[in-house]
């Protein structure tokens, strides 16, 4: 159409990035509406006779959380010694080295445990997600759950969204954890600072209104990475290559979708 | 005529059924029934709009216009409940088995008993044996869908869609993809199934060997309209000539077929001569 002298340059651009905004509209309504369809068949599903099963969600459960434990454990213990790394650097400029505790606690559980476990989340359960409903609908599973008279949504999503949204908090909490222990090893070393030391600072740094604003975070991250998992997937067109596609499209758009989120939340609620 | 048909209880009542993908005008008033006991084959050449009929008589997609009452029920008017309900009295064999691969085969067949009914375990793995055994595969109920070969998936699919003992079971080309000795093998089991199930058995194929090895029935569709509904005998002595091309198996009217099928996908007449 763009060769078409009857149609400029400008209109056809224009129509690209109405079509793309369109577009993106649809997506957004249909993750909203997937999370709606979620709540209702976790509470209408009984009534239904079609509860949604506790062995699928423990199933998920262990592949989001329990099996994601090493590697998280991994980049916590990474990412909290390169903060005490950096905070010992920059500190010493001021030869305020011995305050860099104070950093390191409040970077790790308000900003990198939830951020580096929403990511690492996202990479491998939200692309994993994505690739799965992607599949399930070329290889017609999507419409055998429908002809068996099983919603999907019910059957597949629930338990996805479910387990994420318990799990990235618990695998937060822990990266949490991680972190600091590894940073305080960090300076324990460099500094000279006994573990016992290290740990009294950062109780009393550390209110429960700082684990709470990383876990909260988190859980919103965990609803972003299944609903654009699930709705990546279930727009799948094409086959294998289409699979690839998608799957690719639901990890940009998941880890995005998260660094935008976390600075809009900590704009709001830091501020 | 199969002595188990009955000709006045239709299980299956299509009228007037039309339905667009987007502007696409996919099925022009299509009516057509299914029977009590007997096996409906549709058929028609790629792009006809079978497995369109198909889809719809499954419940998978909503038409603009027309209704279909599937066990005297009008589809577009259940509720979720309602739906569910009609559902487990129809199976659906998908063209790919569409068996679940993180499952087990009896797994697989065992899902809808573990999701409709209250059955215990040991009940539910005894039930789905035995609809393997109907198949032919009593011994395959652990191994994984990758383990199966092509027929063997086919026959686990048709084991999983009996498994509610359904009044309608739904073939999607259960022939595609197989050698000729797989191929007649399935088509021995779809009769078996009507036989010994008393069940109507909608067959969507477009190998002619299997139409005259196990169809009461045709439905010949050719550009969304139906061309024929028929018996066999009828179906051998159908006048048409696009009948009996399609029987021939010779390629049908190429230009007049391009252009309709330009048609179709625009929407608006190329040459104004695409009519059927």
């Amino acid at each position: 159409m763009a060769s078409d002298p009857q149609y400029p340059a400008v209109t056809a651009t224009i129509e690209k990035i109405g079509r793309a905004t369109a577009s993106a509209v649809e997506e957004i309504g249909n993750g909203g509406a997937l999370i709606f369809e979620s709540l209702y068949w976790l509470v209408m599903g009984r009534r239904l006779r079609q509860p949604v099963r506790l062995p699928s969600i423990f199933a998920q459960m262990m592949e989001i959380g329990i099996n994601a434990i090493p590697i998280v454990a991994l980049m916590a213990a990474t990412i909290g010694v390169m903060l005490a790394i950096q905070g010992i650097h920059t500190l010493r400029i001021f030869g305020a080295e011995t305050r860099v505790t104070i950093g390191i606690a409040l970077s790790i559980t308000r900003e990198f445990a939830p951020l580096i476990t929403g990511i690492l989340v996202a990479g491998r359960s939200g692309s994993a997600l994505a690739a799965r409903i992607g599949t399930m609908k070329i290889n017609q599973e999507i419409d055998a759950l429908y002809v068996m008279g099983i919603n999907p949504v019910r059957f597949l999503v629930v338990p996805a969204l479910l387990s994420t949204v318990v799990m990235v908090p618990c695998l937060t909490f822990f990266s949490d954890i991680v972190g600091l222990f590894a940073a305080g090893l960090y300076v324990n070393a460099e500094l000279g600072i006994s573990m016992a030391a290290y740990f009294d600072e950062v109780r009393e740094i550390l209110t429960p209104d700082h684990l709470m604003h990383g876990l909260s975070k988190s859980a919103i991250f965990a609803v972003l990475i299944a609903v654009i998992g699930v709705v990546n997937g279930a727009a799948v067109a094409g086959g294998a290559e289409g699979v690839g596609r998608v799957t690719t499209r639901a990890v940009v758009q998941s880890i995005s979708a998260i660094v935008v989120t976390d600075m809009i939340f900590a704009f709001v609620v830091t501020r | 005529m199969n002595p188990n048909i009955n000709p006045d209880h239709k299980l299956i009542e299509v009228e007037n059924l039309v339905t667009h993908y987007g502007s696409r005008l996919i099925l022009k008033d299509v009516s057509m029934d299914v029977r009590e006991g007997e096996i409906m084959v549709i058929m028609g050449g790629s792009g006809s709009g079978k497995s369109t009929l198909l889809r719809h008589l499954m419940a998978l997609e909503r038409q603009t216009s027309g209704t279909i009452r599937i066990l005297g029920e009008d589809v577009v008017r259940l509720g979720t409940r309602e739906l569910v309900e009609l559902r487990m009295k129809t199976g659906v064999a998908f063209q790919g088995g569409a068996l679940f691969s993180s499952m087990t085969v009896g797994e697989n067949i065992m899902l809808p008993l573990y999701e409709h009914t209250d059955l215990d375990r040991t009940t539910m793995e005894i039930m789905a044996r035995m609809k393997l055994e109907v198949v032919n595969l009593a011994g395959f109920e652990n191994l994984m869908p990758s383990e199966l070969s092509g027929g063997m998936i086919k026959r686990a699919a048709m084991a999983r869609a009996i498994v509610m003992d359904p009044k309608i079971l739904f073939c999607d080309e259960p022939s595609a993809g197989l050698d000729p000795v797989v191929s007649s093998a399935l088509d021995e089991l779809i009769l078996r199934l009507r036989d010994a199930m008393r069940m109507s058995i909608v067959v969507v194929t477009h190998e002619l060997e299997s139409v005259f090895k196990i169809a009461d029935r045709v439905t010949v569709l050719d550009q969304g309209r139906i061309l024929f509904i028929g018996t066999l005998d009828e179906l051998r002595a159908s006048p048409s000539e696009r009948i009996q091309n399609l029987l021939s198996r010779r390629a049908d009217d190429t230009d007049l077929d391009a252009d309709a099928y330009l048609t179709r996908l625009t929407g608006e007449s190329v040459s104004g001569t695409a009519n059927l």
